[in-house]
């Protein structure tokens, strides 16, 4: 039976759609204006009229930016840091993960607790900074010169993931395992057949926390890495906005596009293989986030 | 602990005489040997103990270390000694901190108060953002829309902070006047809206928002809704979904409209996230997403923007006063971290779940 919507309830459902229609306008409007400021003319952009769609619209700053080497190697070093970040960081997380979800490993309380600490309190950067020099001096003793090898393996583990993995693999009932177990299965078969297909959506979700916050990784690539031809993505982006807005730099006069287009190209540049995966990933997130309120 | 005799001695009914206790002797072994049976244990179950090293030693070395780092608060710089070896100076830098009127105090406490003032604000503008959002979602029937919505929404926390800063940094962005022949560029477009709006004259604009103090702070809390609100509210549109429609249908048989619905049915449901969520916001009061003030801010907006991070960062990283900017941190974090624990000890009481 369809009951007949109240008046109240239908104030309220148009009062909805409206709000979440402005709200979702305003979340994607700067992307959308990125666009279309990237490929306008160079006047329609000085003078300020773009609104929305583009005006005059020429390539030339994104050929601009596909020309550039910098950008290219950018792309790659961050691509190296994402792909080898996510594999050294699971790795790591999923067999911590796997040892502190078993009741018999003496001392759990512990180990749980030198996790936890982390998250309660850190060091703060300037501590971090040094010791991250530091490890850098170890790094180069032991002939690892690459200060991409550095974030790799110094940077970005966080102790909420394991948590997350940790809760997962207590979630795996244990006559499972018996029985793996009893069918002679070692330590690792046990971990790899029995546990990872298990919980193979919350290691989906942790993978992809690891590797967007690589992707997204910021400061201390800018910080540690000393090469201008290592700087990943996000460092070439900030290097670029601070050399066009800071310093006055123009692109040449006959140039077809403004100074605003070359850093929207960019911007958008960046941006495009996280908005064609986005979709795909999008609702791991949202499982993800409601893992998020845990229990010990 | 030392035994008595009367611990190792127990009466045998049999032939009446006290005897030694076999269990005694076990459990007295047992305590001796404590550490030798964990050896064992551990030896013999190596495979699971192997797995958790590499854990381990990553935290020891780049979480733990790092603390231990901040020894050097108490020490004398000398870049050429490590840290242990170091002369003590005492309480000197705290004291460059609190005391009075030298600059760096001053600047220490602004940071301070900026760092809580732009937590606070957070909470004030950008918590109940997340539930509103969400409870309109629950409005949405039809699903295709709602999809549409969520894609749209939950997009701006995926991309970097680079991106979102940039992004920003463009839309506010001052226009320069013609020089000559030259004409002068526009300023950004959220400027050019603000500006047509009345809200801001056209000077300020022209000027760069970014480079006026006024506007920092709202300028962090909007673009921090417009980045966060809508995949915030994840978490409580999940609370919404999972009342049961019998709820409603008992409170509509009662005769309570829309309002009375959200009032009696909804809001005590969800409750409890907003709760714990509130509670985890109020433990991270002083933990300032440090990245994003550091890319938005500048020499302009030191006043409104500075926390303690980038206090730090710019004492201690760009420049050379180590001890000074660990000892900021370290007062920041330990009072961060007793935040941490007060709310998490609080949350544990009000509900059962525990942050942590």
């Amino acid at each position: 039976m369809k009951r007949k919507l109240e008046i109240s309830e239908l104030i309220f459902q148009i009062l909805s759609y409206i709000f979440l229609t402005v709200f979702a306008i305003c979340c994607i409007y700067p992307f959308l204006y990125a666009i279309s400021a990237a490929i306008s003319g160079r006047e329609a952009v000085e003078y300020g009229q773009i609104i929305l769609f583009p005006k005059d619209i020429q390539f030339e700053a994104f050929e601009l930016m596909f020309g550039t080497n910098m950008f290219w190697n950018a792309y790659t070093n961050t691509l190296f840091l994402t792909v080898y970040g996510t594999i050294w960081a699971m790795g790591v997380a999923i067999f911590g993960a796997y040892a502190l979800s078993k009741k018999r490993l003496l001392f759990r309380k512990t180990f749980n607790f030198f996790l936890v600490f982390t998250m309660w309190f850190s060091a703060g950067i300037v501590p971090q900074y040094l010791n991250y020099l530091d490890t850098r001096d170890v790094f180069n003793s032991i002939g690892i010169t690459d200060d991409k090898w550095l974030i790799v393996i110094a940077m970005g583990m966080a102790a909420m993931n394991i948590i997350l993995l940790r809760n997962a693999f207590e979630g795996v009932p244990s006559e499972i395992e018996e029985a793996a177990i009893v069918d002679g299965a070692t330590e690792m078969q046990v971990l790899t057949n029995v546990y990872l297909p298990m919980s193979k959506s919350t290691i989906a979700t942790v993978a992809l926390f690891f590797a967007i916050s690589r992707w997204n990784g910021y400061f201390w690539a800018r910080q540690m890495i000393s090469n201008s031809n290592e700087h990943p993505l996000q460092v070439f982006i900030r290097l670029q906005l601070e050399y066009y807005n800071d310093s006055e730099a123009m692109v040449g006069w006959n140039e077809p596009y403004a100074t605003d287009s070359a850093v929207y190209a960019l911007i958008v540049c960046s941006v495009i293989p996280i908005l064609i995966i986005y979709p795909f990933i999008q609702k791991y997130f949202a499982k993800g986030v409601n893992m998020g309120g845990v229990k010990e | 602990m030392k035994k008595i005799a009367s611990d190792y001695l127990v009466y045998d009914e049999a032939t009446g005489k006290y005897r030694e206790d076999p269990e005694q002797k076990v459990r007295d072994d047992v305590e001796k040997h404590y550490w030798l049976n964990v050896a064992r244990t551990v030896i013999k179950d190596w495979r699971l103990y192997l797995m958790l090293v590499p854990m381990l030693l990553v935290f020891l070395f780049w979480r733990y270390f790092p603390m231990y780092e901040l020894l050097g608060a108490f020490k004398v710089p000398d870049d050429t000694l490590a840290v242990a070896d170091r002369l003590y100076s005492g309480f000197s830098y705290f004291k460059m901190l609190f005391a009075g009127d030298s600059t760096m105090s001053v600047e220490f406490w602004r940071a301070f108060r900026n760092t809580f003032l732009l937590s606070f604000y957070g909470l004030c503008f950008g918590f109940p953002m997340p539930i509103i959002i969400a409870l309109f979602f629950n409005e949405i029937k039809s699903n295709i829309a709602r999809s549409i919505y969520q894609v749209a929404t939950y997009l701006p926390k995926f991309m970097s902070t680079v991106v979102m800063t940039s992004l920003i940094t463009m839309l506010v962005r001052r226009g320069s006047e013609g020089i000559g022949q030259f004409e002068g560029i526009e300023m950004g477009i959220i400027s050019q809206l603000l500006c047509s709006l009345g809200l801001i004259t056209e000077e300020v604009g022209q000027a760069g928002l970014l480079n006026n103090p006024d506007f920092f702070r709202a300028i962090y809390q909007i673009s921090g809704i417009w980045e966060t609100a809508g995949y915030d509210s994840i978490v409580f549109f999940a609370a919404i979904i999972a009342i049961s429609p019998t709820s409603y249908e008992a409170a509509q048989i009662d005769g309570a409209g829309k309002m009375a619905q959200m009032r009696y049915v909804v809001l005590p449901s969800i409750l409890s996230t907003i709760v714990i969520m509130l509670i985890t916001r109020i433990g991270s009061l002083l933990n300032v997403g440090y990245e994003k003030v550091l890319l938005l801010y500048n020499s302009h907006t030191y006043v409104t923007a500075d926390v303690v991070s980038t206090f730090a960062q710019r004492y201690g990283i760009a420049g050379t006063m180590i001890g000074v900017a660990s000892a900021a941190e370290m007062l920041n974090n330990i009072v961060g971290m007793l935040l941490v624990i007060g709310a998490n000890t609080i949350a544990r009481k009000a509900s059962d779940v525990s942050l942590y």
